[in-house]
């Protein structure tokens, strides 16, 4: 087998000190491969939320091994996890989180700014994210003037931009209904087949999870399930 | 990435139009307070300047009678006569000219026009301290003023009324009851300070005044004119002990003249101005000082607001450095958009003011520059503590942030 993009050894993470402290994750394994389709399932509280915090370097573990592509990242500096992000992940969150008052493509544009793209080289990279996921047409729309669904997929526009090798999805269907779910979700596989993103992606409906290759079902701060197979 | 930053802040200034229009509005009061004071205070200082420069600079008027506010009573000071004249030209160091005037006001007529003016019997000497020319003919000499010939030098206000479109060079005109031959045009001079016209004057030679139109000796004031690389308070000292010793004060007798000082005036009128000007200029530091506290306050509502936007920005890669800077940019932006509006401000209330003042339009480019620059540094000042606490955020809670 070869070596997995993500690695988590004996993860822990614990909120507060004392008599007080509460430990969210209790000493996760996981290993994540390049191009997986992951989804992560589990009640409030299991600690699926805090995971993908972790693997979207938006937070730091406790206690445990960290490996991001062979590299050892638990300890590193906030401003290093923000370049990590930066380079590596694409990040898409169930309030889809655009900014309001500025057009999709601006929206888009957003994360090559960061990374210092000239103007022309945004908006051809823009342009092409937004035609990736169907809206170019609506590149000077403000998030005010689009469905829901349109929302979402500026989001995964914007995420996508970078060409990012992990896409972390925090439950991108939640404040979508089924028709639109269904689309967000075969836009996601779609982006796992034939782009080769790893799909991160939290949710609570079966349905939404059985687009997934792996499913990792979470307890009380613990792995409980690895499930193999689902849809893809 | 800087100007893409400047770029972003400025579509996110035009988006809260009015919200920034208030909030740099202490800035822009601040700012064109300081630039219209110290602007006007310029002008007034400069006017009064040259109004001064226009009576001769720095020259000394010495008059007979003692200080002002002593009130009335003892007996009418003692006029000066024109050995006294003579004696200061001849015995004082560091005097340019000295010249006695001899005032009286007639009626001029001409035909059968007649006007009001002033007749200064007075020397040669007094052109010269004056710093005024004769544009037209000749100024009267020293044999003129020795024989105390009935010779004159009108003002071209009395041209004016008494001549018309006729050379006046070569006429006669009277004054009261004596005949007299205009000789020369005086330049053109204007309005002095005090709201006199000087062009309504006729010099004619002192002795001539004095045995034609007053009938004695007496002169009633002495111009001294100093070299400006003299000390005018030292020949101020050797003019009043001179005086005293002339008039045979005793030691503890009061002065009974006073000696009075252009350059010390408008010392004095400036002193005012730059008083008047320091007061409103710290009023003004006040309105920006709370203008940059206005700055921070919106910041920090800013911040607060668009916390879910810092969250995103930082997931999606940002350092805290970049997010410090785009809200310290932002601040830096605003605060200098509200300078520019505050020196645009300035500008037209200097443009309405100096017309409505009758003072002289002035641009002064330091002021403009600094006020600038005051404005942009409020904006570092008061924008740094938001931004700093925009670039603290955790991204986890600030996307969480409803």
């Amino acid at each position: 087998m070869t070596e997995p993009l993500i690695s988590l050894r004996g993860v822990t993470k614990r909120y507060g000190t004392g008599p007080n402290a509460f430990e969210a994750l209790k000493g996760i394994d996981l290993d994540i491969g390049a191009g997986d389709f992951l989804a992560v399932m589990g009640p409030s509280g299991s600690g699926k939320s805090t995971t993908m915090n972790i693997l979207g370097c938006l937070d730091v573990p406790t206690d445990g091994a960290f490996l991001f592509r062979g590299v050892h990242v638990e300890g590193i500096s906030r401003d290093e996890r923000s370049l990590l992000r930066r380079r590596y992940l694409g990040f898409v969150f169930q309030g889809f989180n655009l900014l309001a008052r500025t057009t999709a493509l601006e929206n888009v544009e957003l994360p090559l700014l960061y990374r210092g793209e000239d103007r022309k080289q945004r908006r051809d990279l823009g342009m092409a994210a937004l035609e990736r996921v169907g809206l170019e047409r609506w590149a000077n729309h403000s998030p005010a003037e689009l469905s829901g669904g349109q929302q979402q997929r500026v989001a995964i526009a914007r995420a996508l931009v970078t060409h990012p090798d992990v896409l972390l999805a925090d439950e991108p269907t939640g404040n979508l209904d089924s028709q639109r779910s269904v689309e967000i979700m075969e836009l996601l596989t779609d982006l796992n087949q034939s782009s080769g993103i790893t799909v991160l992606m939290v949710t609570h409906e079966a349905d939404m999870a059985a687009y997934a290759r792996t499913i990792v079902h979470f307890k009380d701060g613990l792995v409980e399930q690895v499930e193999h197979g689902g849809r893809a | 990435m800087l100007l893409t930053t400047i770029v972003l802040s400025l579509r996110e200034i035009r988006r809260h139009m009015l919200r920034s229009f208030l909030t740099v509005l202490g800035v822009v009061i601040g700012v064109a307070a300081v630039v219209t004071m110290v602007t006007l205070g310029s002008a007034a200082t400069k006017s009064v300047q040259s109004q001064i420069a226009s009576l001769g600079s720095n020259l000394l008027t010495v008059i007979p009678g003692q200080g002002f506010g002593r009130g009335g009573g003892g007996p009418p000071p003692q006029p000066f006569k024109p050995e006294d004249v003579d004696a200061i030209r001849t015995q004082i160091a560091g005097v340019i000219a000295t010249a006695p005037q001899v005032q009286s006001s007639v009626t001029a007529i001409r035909n059968s026009a007649n006007w009001s003016v002033t007749v200064n019997g007075t020397s040669d000497d007094y052109l010269a301290g004056q710093q005024w020319s004769v544009v037209d003919g000749r100024a009267f000499t020293s044999a003129d003023e020795e024989a105390g010939r009935s010779v004159c030098l009108i003002g071209n206000t009395i041209r004016t009324n008494l001549y018309r479109a006729e050379e006046p060079v070569g006429t006669r005109i009277r004054l009261g009851d004596v005949s007299c031959e205009v000789i020369g045009l005086l330049a053109t001079r204007g309005q002095g300070g005090f709201g006199q016209d000087y062009d309504n004057t006729i010099l004619m030679p002192y002795k001539a005044v004095q045995r034609r139109l007053t009938g004695n000796r007496n002169v009633q004031t002495i111009m001294v004119a100093v070299d400006p690389r003299y000390d005018s308070k030292a020949i101020q000292d050797a003019i009043r002990a001179l005086l005293r010793e002339r008039r045979k004060l005793d030691a503890d007798k009061d002065d009974d003249f006073n000696i009075f000082d252009t350059k010390q005036l408008s010392d004095t009128l400036s002193g005012a101005t730059n008083t008047l000007t320091g007061i409103v200029t710290a009023v003004a530091a006040i309105s920006l000082l709370v203008g940059g506290i206005g700055i921070m306050n919106i910041m920090l509502v800013s911040v607060t607001e668009r916390t879910r936007e810092i969250g995103i920005r930082l997931a999606i890669g940002a350092i805290a450095r970049e997010v410090l800077l785009q809200f310290l940019v932002e601040a830096i932006v605003l605060a200098s958009l509200g300078g520019l509006i505050g020196l645009l401000l300035a500008l037209l209330a200097c443009m309405s003011l100096s017309l409505a003042l009758h003072l002289p339009f002035l641009w002064l480019p330091r002021i403009n520059l600094v006020a600038f620059a005051i404005s942009a540094l409020i904006g570092v000042i008061f924008g740094f503590f938001p931004a700093r606490r925009a670039a603290a955020l955790n991204p986890i809670d600030a996307l969480r942030h409803e």
